[in-house]
């Protein structure tokens, strides 16, 4: 198996990650060596173990629908680049078609 | 030539849960008003280290919810994370349910015009949680959290809807059987509950080979008129293009209210760019059957039991079941008001007539308006109403003067009983009145009296209208006709 760079372009788009077409021939080969590995690993016969999403004994951990006090408004934006009239403020985000 | 095409609709619909706390955190969830991000926490901003914890309301307003959908309850449900970028989703992704979601297969039925039954197949219902909201500020963008976090069920329908109607019947149903259960406010207008229909038209050559065509996926949709109206327009939409040799791409479009028509909005994103995986940190949701069968029992009846009830011990008109059982307040207010009235010699019927022919008229021009739940608020109480149609029954007023009197009580909340005997509306029977008022009819009117006489039998209504006036509507109308009739002919 062999990852082409337009492969890692992509993946790389959908993390927001901008990389120089070094970078994309340098990921391609680790990424390559990650999927080998996962390739491996997949060679064990697993076909009578059910899937399994998580490793720890728990099951059903809910909690009551009881509220509790939020963080107050200063609080919450604390920690945020730019906000305005306790929004949180980015760049303005449009629908990729400009439509 | 014009080629035919058929619609073939799949429905998406979030509904938000009516719960105090949101889905993974105890930030309230009654947020609605409130300044922005006054309703957040660690966990609904996606701060690095924050655990969430599912709300046990939320799991079992879903369960409950499947059970009515007739869906299967699955035994494991997982939740997965499901990843894209956008400001009003703090983390990065949003947590749903993937390949194990907590409700599968069930149906829906519906009701055609033509009286027969059809069942729109549910795919899925699972659990999610709902992102923030965006406004947009010319060059930025304002994010407010407090929604973010907040639970959503999300019901995802087979394309089993044939055409604009049946969506429109079918988002009816659910948000009718949402909100008997409690689980949802079914207001659209306050997106509480979205719908984003997805169509596609083919010919029927198509729909022999079991092909589909490429589907386009409407959003902004705010009301069940606006579901039904994006329907119709995308379905000739699409239907012009091919007929114009065009092709239809597989697009998002949004719904412009103003302009009645679709509008393109961003190309849709495959789902494998998702990058779904399971959540780690959520354990699995295990559902023994023992839970499925206690939730089972909490159930209400719900609109379909209901309208057959009706109409199988009530012998109810299925035109008037519908009406009745869409609103579960409705139903609450016509059951009392039997309960009052009777069950015998077809009353529930006349009952029935009573509150969707006077009552939700009286609604219907009342303060809002349209929206048939404030029944539950109305001054006539469901015993009065009942005692109203009992003075009709009983022949004390007539049923005209019975309109009056309840738009009187609308207004007051007065018995029937006080409103008659203070408007001096009591029915009038005493020969002797009725009497003079036929011969005040036939003194004004010489002409048609004469006209009448010499074989103009059609003016007997002319008189008896006279009469009633003359009577000011009190008259009992079989002994006014029958004195009519021997004045005329004697």
């Amino acid at each position: 198996m062999k990852l082409t760079k337009d492969e890692v372009q992509h993946v790389a788009e959908l993390a927001k990650l901008q990389l120089s077409d070094a970078e994309l021939d340098e990921y391609a080969g680790q990424l390559d060596q990650i999927l080998a590995y996962a390739q491996q690993i997949q060679s064990v016969d697993t076909s009578a173990v059910p899937p399994t999403p998580q490793v720890l004994p728990l099951s059903n951990v809910l909690a009551d629908d009881a509220s509790r006090d939020s963080l107050s408004n200063d609080q919450a934006v604390d920690n945020a680049p730019d906000t305005d009239g306790g929004y949180f403020r980015v760049i303005a985000v449009f629908d990729e078609s400009g439509a | 030539m014009t080629q035919e095409y058929n619609v073939v609709v799949g429905m998406e619909v979030h509904a938000q849960l009516l719960t105090n706390t949101k889905m993974f955190c105890r930030c309230s969830a009654d947020y609605q008003g409130a300044p922005p991000n006054t309703h957040t926490c660690p966990v609904c901003l996606g701060l690095p280290g924050a655990l969430p914890v599912s709300n046990r309301a939320a799991v079992e307003a879903t369960i409950r919810t499947g059970l009515a959908l007739n869906c299967e309850i699955a035994e494991t449900a997982v939740f997965a994370r499901k990843n894209y970028h956008y400001p009003d989703l703090p983390k990065g992704y949003q947590i749903s349910q993937y390949e194990l979601p907590l409700c599968r297969n069930g149906w829906v039925e519906i009701e055609l015009p033509d009286g027969s039954v059809k069942r729109i197949r549910i795919h899925r219902a699972h659990l999610e949680e709902d992102t923030g909201k965006n406004t947009h500020a010319g060059l930025h963008t304002l994010v407010d959290l407090n929604r973010a976090g907040m639970p959503l069920l999300e019901v995802v329908t087979e394309a089993d809807i044939a055409s604009a109607d049946e969506a429109y019947a079918f988002l009816t149903k659910l948000r009718s059987v949402l909100r008997y259960l409690g689980v949802n406010s079914g207001n659209m207008e306050e997106g509480a509950l979205r719908c984003e229909p997805n169509i596609s038209v083919r010919t029927p050559e198509q729909a022999a080979r079991g092909e589909l065509g490429a589907k386009v996926e409407v959003k902004n949709l705010n009301s069940l008129r606006a579901v039904r109206n994006a329907i119709a327009y995308e379905a000739e939409r699409q239907a012009g293009v091919l007929n114009a040799g065009g092709v239809i791409e597989q697009v998002n479009m949004g719904w412009d209210e103003d302009r009645q028509r679709t509008v393109l909005q961003r190309s849709k994103e495959s789902s494998e760019d998702y990058r779904y995986f399971p959540e780690p940190d959520l354990p699995p949701l295990v559902v023994d059957r023992q839970w499925v069968e206690e939730t089972a029992r909490t159930l209400p009846e719900l609109p379909d039991a209901k309208e057959q009830r009706y109409r199988q011990d009530w012998s109810l008109r299925p035109a008037d079941t519908g009406a009745i059982t869409g609103e579960k307040a409705v139903a609450d207010y016509f059951e009392a008001a039997v309960a009052a009235y009777g069950q015998e010699d077809g009353k529930p019927q006349r009952m029935a007539n009573w509150i969707t022919d006077e009552l939700f008229r009286l609604l219907y021009a009342d303060g809002e308006g349209q929206d048939l739940r404030q029944i539950a608020a109305t001054r006539v109480q469901p015993q009065q109403l009942a005692a109203l149609v009992q003075m009709v029954d009983a022949r004390k007023i007539n049923a005209n003067t019975g309109k009056k009197v309840l738009e009187l009580m609308y207004g007051s909340g007065d018995d029937p009983q006080t409103v008659v005997k203070r408007e001096g509306l009591a029915m009038v029977s005493n020969t002797d009145v009725i009497d003079a008022a036929v011969q005040e009819a036939f003194d004004s009117n010489p002409d048609e009296l004469a006209r009448y006489r010499s074989g103009e039998k059609k003016l007997f209504g002319f008189f008896m209208g006279q009469m009633m006036r003359a009577t000011k509507g009190k008259a009992d109308p079989q002994a006014a006709r029958q004195r009519l009739q021997e004045m005329l002919d004697g």
